[in-house]
Order: structure tokens, then sequence, then C-alpha cells
């Protein structure tokens, strides 16, 4: 017994993506309200039908919106541990909540304020910051500095940038993957991106802006990175059932999976510790594993990839750890062109993190349910079944299967 | 504001907040000896030390003392100064080392990559681990770079 298509998402709301800063005056609550307040009323659904919060990195206070915007009652109330890695995986959380019982119509939601909170920033001053953002008990807390920042804070290793550059240089090293294969991601989302009147970046990208833009950290140049912006995107799951009768044709929650090797741990923030056999990886395929097997179908049956891209490297590591070709051979599958639209598997059909908005790993829930829909801007025909992930980051990541 | 050195990360934490666990290894560095926990069960070495090991879950280790070398796993060449005081120290390179006489994984070292060009370091190269004295009681490793057959 599974969670197999016994949910489906319904809505899907949204606050216009901005630049990091620009949202303002708005707050990070308002501009979730208005994402969940859209996703109910895409659905037909209003605040009255809400039941459940499915959440991941810390995005909303239930008890807050609740009030806020009068839910009736609140049955379900949970989120996954870490950061963005639970994207993908609150859909399954959803579902395991209405599954169980415990709730019938259940939101996640992320809504993200770049001007308050720098997620790349640096770790500067006495091993603050990054460091202890990640570090249990949250900045220090009532514990003072725990004894293993006198290990990472004089490294010189601050950033999420530093710590994925450490990852790509060993897959570099690995498979012989180059800077052109990362070229190649972050130039096939601009082309998406610059198609959607949502997208942040504008421009399209050559291969030669590419090369001439300043590197932050090896090999890591300026559009390996994702973008910082602000904004909110929601979504609502409910029964398969209930679905059938609602405004919009239902997407279904396949399979969810989230997790990862335990010796995956924290992994690239503060730990670098995990078997050379999967170090230079997103830390997936175990997740993948699970999220095929629930859903019974294999790599060759999805018809559109959404890989959260907070750094382009990422996405040729999840096209190999979920299976999508072989692993190390992910650069030059992109290189050859399989992820472009008509292609073996269309990849971030949205322009992704790199190039439209970050708000970590929503847009990508978004643009699952749009292609899955029919009315996706860069729409791969005929889709069926998509792919969404969450992370790669410290445990856990995830990964969800959505079919029409 | 004291001069930097472009490539030697100045110190952020001027204190190791080491609790019993981990003071050994401080108390060693300010000698200038690399020193780990090492399973008394299975002979893993776990650092930074832990309460637990992570292949057998015993909880007795031993300090050893190892040679102080080691081999570059991965790196990074920071350029982007991540704060003001950085901008005179960039480009530098900073990377995770698997120290010699240990088993790799799960006692791997981070720490800025100096004794040389940062263009010039690669995965696999010898480095040396040099302690830099910040206090009396905290010294911060770094990784010098071994020219190639040393």
């Amino acid at each position: 017994m599974t969670l197999k298509d016994k949910t489906a998402i319904v809505g899907i709301g949204a606050t216009p993506y901005y630049r990091r800063g620009e949202s303002l005056p708005l707050t990070e609550t308002e501009l979730a309200c208005r994402a969940i307040l859209g996703a109910l009323d895409d659905a037909g659904l209003t605040i009255k039908d809400l039941d459940g919060f499915a959440l991941y990195s810390a995005s909303v206070d239930p008890a807050e919106i609740g009030s806020l915007l009068g839910v009736p009652e609140i049955r379900f109330a949970a989120t996954l541990t870490s950061g963005g890695g639970g994207c993908a995986g609150s859909l399954g959380l959803a579902a395991a909540a209405i599954d169980s019982g415990q709730a019938e119509c259940v939101v996640s939601v992320m809504t993200l304020q770049q001007s308050k909170r720098r997620l790349g920033g640096s770790s500067s001053g006495a091993g603050g910051g990054f460091i202890g953002m990640l570090s249990s008990g949250g900045a220090y807390g009532s514990s003072g500095v725990p004894p293993v920042v006198g290990f990472m804070a004089n490294s010189g290793l601050m950033s999420p940038g530093h710590s994925f550059s450490l990852l790509t240089q060993r897959h570099m090293h690995q498979y012989g993957t180059t800077r052109e294969h990362l070229a190649h991601v972050a130039i096939n989302q601009r082309e998406f991106a610059i198609k959607r009147p949502t997208a942040l970046q504008t421009e399209p990208l050559t291969m030669d802006e590419y090369f001439d833009a300043r590197m932050i950290s090896d090999p890591l140049c300026l559009y390996d990175y994702t973008m910082e912006s602000d904004g909110s995107v929601a979504a609502v799951v409910t029964s398969a059932e209930r679905a059938k009768d609602l405004r919009r044709p239902p997407v279904y929650i396949m399979g969810s999976a989230h997790g990862g090797m335990g010796r995956w741990g924290t992994a690239i923030f503060t730990y670098f510790q995990m078997p050379d056999e999967y170090f230079a990886s997103s830390g997936h395929r175990p997740v993948a594993t699970r999220v095929f097997e629930m859903a019974g179908v294999t790599p060759a049956d999805v018809d559109v990839a959404l890989l959260y891209d907070h750094f382009s490297p990422l996405v040729i590591m999840q096209l190999e750890d979920y299976g999508f070709c072989p692993i190390g051979e992910g650069g030059p599958f992109v290189a050859e062109g399989n992820t472009k639209l008509g292609a073996t598997i269309p990849t971030n059909t949205h322009g992704g993190h790199l190039s439209e908005a970050y708000i970590i790993g929503m847009t990508h829930v978004r643009e699952a349910v749009e292609q899955l829909r029919g009315v996706a801007v860069n729409q791969v025909e005929g889709a069926e079944i998509a792919l969404v992930s969450g992370g790669p980051a410290g445990l856990p990541v995830s990964g969800t299967l959505l079919r029409r | 504001m004291a001069e930097h050195t472009r490539g030697v990360v100045p110190p952020a934490l001027k204190e190791s907040y080491a609790d019993e666990r981990t003071q050994p290894f401080w108390d060693a560095a300010v000698q200038g000896r690399v020193s780990a926990p090492r399973c008394d069960a299975c002979g893993t070495f776990v650092l930074p030390p832990k309460p637990y090991c992570f292949e057998c879950l015993g909880q007795s280790f031993t300090w050893v003392d190892l040679p102080g070398t080691g081999t570059i796993y991965t790196f990074t060449i920071v350029r982007h100064p991540l704060h003001p005081g950085l901008k005179d120290v960039v480009p530098y390179a900073s990377g995770i080392v698997e120290l010699d006489g240990t088993q790799g994984a799960g006692a791997r070292l981070m720490g800025n990559i100096i004794g040389c060009e940062p263009d010039d370091v690669s995965i696999g190269d010898a480095v040396r681990v040099e302690f830099d004295p910040v206090s009396d009681t905290y010294a911060i490793p770094r990784f010098v770079h071994l020219p190639v057959g040393e």
C-alpha cells in the first residue's frame, strides 16, 4: 500500500517573481497568503476548505496564517526537516496527511524575501551566518558555539556556492565534466526562461558571455549560480476522489520520496565526509529508486524533469542520479541536447532557478503542473508524467512523480 | 585592520570553542601535531570527533598522532570576497583533505590551501598540514601544497 495516485495537486497560486528586495513593502507572510489564496481559487476552493499545511524549509507558520486568514480548523501542520531539499517531498507529506485521513485539503507553500535573509550569504564574523544557520540549534541558540565550528569556520569555505564548487570539482575530476557542460545547462534554461513572461531573466545567454562572466568560486561562475529573488508559490493537494469535481484537471501524485543515505547527512554544508562512492553526486540516488518504485514507472516514462537547480552542475548530477543517463555522463548528455524541448528529457522548461526565479523549488512544482495541464509556455507535447526534485542539500532531499 | 596576505584566509574564529571531545585535537595542534581519534573497536578514524563511530557505534576512542600529510580530495578557488575583509585575500584556494594514516571519508579536514598559486592546485596533490597559531590554545590547520614528487 503506497500513496500512488491517492491524491492530486488541484490548485497552484503564485505572486509575481521579484528581484531581491523588490517585493517590499509586502511581507513574506503576505506573499504567502496571496499564493495560498490564489492556489485555492485556482482549484475552485476557498480558505474554508483548507485544513492542512505540509511544509519544508520553515516557509510559514501555520499558526500565523491560520489566524490571519481565518482558516476554520487546522488538522495537519507538519514540515520536512532541513531546507530546499524537502520541496518536492512536501507534496508527499501532504499526500500522506490526506491518505491517512488526518486532513482533506493541504497546502504546500514557499515564500521568500531575500532582503531579510540572503541564503547564499557568507559566514563572516565568528563562524556565524551560514554555518550558524545550519548548525543544530539554529544560530548557536542557548548552547553557544558548537565545538565542530572550530574545525570549519577558518577554512575559507563559507557559502553554499563554495560547498557546491567542491562537489562539482570532484565530479569534473572523476568523470571529465567540463565548464562547457555547465554552460549548456545555463544556456538551455535561459532559452526557456526568455519565452516566459514570469521570468526575471529576459535576455539570451551565449557561450561567449558565459565564459566572459566572472568566476565566483571555481569551477562556478556567475551564470552557474541561481538568482536571488522574492516571491511565493503554493500548491493545494486533496484526495483523488475530491479532485475529480474541482475546477482544474487533477495532477496526480504518483510517488514521492524524501531522505537519502544516512552518511550523506549534512553533506555539503558542514560535513564533507560522504563516502567516495557518492560524494560527487546530488545525494538523490536512494530517493530516485524509491520514487520510481512507488510510481511504478521508469526514467524512460518521464516526459519532463524539473530538477532543483541552485547551481547548474546539480542538474547534471540529478540527471545521472535519477537515471536519465549513466553516472558520470550527465555533462555530455546535456551538451548533446538531450534536455531540450523535443529531446530525450526536456529539463527545467520554465528556466529554473538559474533564469526564471528562485523560490526554493516551488517554481518547479508550478511548472510541472502547467506541463501536465498542457498549458506550459514551453509545452512538452503530450506530457503525461513529470518529475520534480528538491535539494540537493543536507538530508532530506526529495523527488516526486506527477501525472495528468 | 591587520594586513592580509593574498591567498591566506585570515582567522575569523579566534578560539576553538572546544569541549572535552575536541580539546585533544587543539592541544596537539598548538604543538604542531595532527592527532585524530581512532575507534578502539574497529579502527575507524572519526574527525571532527563525534560521540559515536559511524561504522560500529563504538564510543571509545584513542587519540593517535598522524603523519601530518594528506591528499587534496576536492577544492575551490574563491575569487569573490564574501565580506569586505577578504577583498585583499582573494583569490584563495580552500578544500577538503584526506589525511594520511586514516581511511579518508569520515576523517577529512577542511581548510585553506597555501604555498602555491591557487591555479596550481589539483585534486590528488599532496599537502602537509601546518598549524597557524591564533592564540595559546587555538591554531588553525592550513594545507601547504607540496611540489609533485615531494
